[in-house]
């Protein structure tokens, strides 16, 4: 990051855990996570358990919706109200969510409990790999903590 | 130097991407650039303004009717 960005973002920072892999989910914490950076905060997204299963390749729009997904159903009626709309598509939030220098960490406990590899995670859009202590650091430092 | 006028169109967006074009823009201005965003999602006429003031930029116009399309300035 350019120093001239680093005195417009200032110290305020947002920490999400992603816990779950809803559709819906996923959407809420990175709407908020890009929020956060458009506002000039910094954002850090700790992905773990249902959540990680998002980061795997080709898994990011996978997930069920949490409540009425009636089979898959009710998912394709919230997405085609959420195209009508024009909502953008989680690919386009996350893509934007790494322009504006946001931070992603990948649970390594989930991962070896789900028998994630990394090579089975979009590595380029992870910055680190960690575990509890790596998350309190950041939320620590962090104006708002949220789990999702 | 020349000063830069960078246009951003909103118009037919919805939350959160009129504040993240918005800031994505204004990333990559260099200081003394101005930023013109047009749109038409009400929510945004009031929360980039807010996002402008948290960024410690210069907010130079704000304009449009209620409910409509609105049109906002911003110097990096």
């Amino acid at each position: 990051m350019a120093d001239q960005d680093k005195e417009m973002t200032g110290a305020d920072k947002v920490t999400i855990i992603v816990h779950s892999g809803d559709l819906d989910k996923i959407y809420s914490a990175l709407i908020i996570a890009n929020g956060a950076l458009a506002m000039g905060m910094e954002a850090s997204l700790f992905f773990t358990f249902w959540g990680l299963q998002r980061l795997k390749k080709g898994g990011l729009e996978k997930g069920p919706l949490s409540k009425m997904n009636m089979l898959g159903l009710g998912r394709w009626m919230v997405l085609r109200r959420m195209k009508a709309a024009k909502v953008a598509s989680l690919e386009k939030l996350l893509a934007d969510f790494k322009e504006l220098d946001g931070k992603i960490i990948a649970c390594s406990m989930t991962m070896e409990v789900m028998g994630i590899r990394k090579e089975d995670l979009r590595g380029e859009l992870i910055d680190e790999y960690g575990a509890v202590g790596t998350y309190v650091q950041e939320a620590r430092g962090s104006a708002i903590n949220l789990f999702i | 130097m020349r000063l830069a006028e960078i246009k951003v169109d909103c118009r037919g967006q919805n939350c959160p991407l009129p504040l993240v074009e918005t800031r994505k823009a204004l990333k990559k201005a260099a200081p003394g650039d101005v930023v013109e965003v047009t749109g038409d999602h009400p929510a945004s006429k009031k929360e980039i303004p807010m996002a402008v003031k948290a960024l410690g930029l210069e907010l130079l116009e704000v304009e449009g009717e209620e409910g409509g399309e609105w049109r906002i300035r911003i110097r990096r």
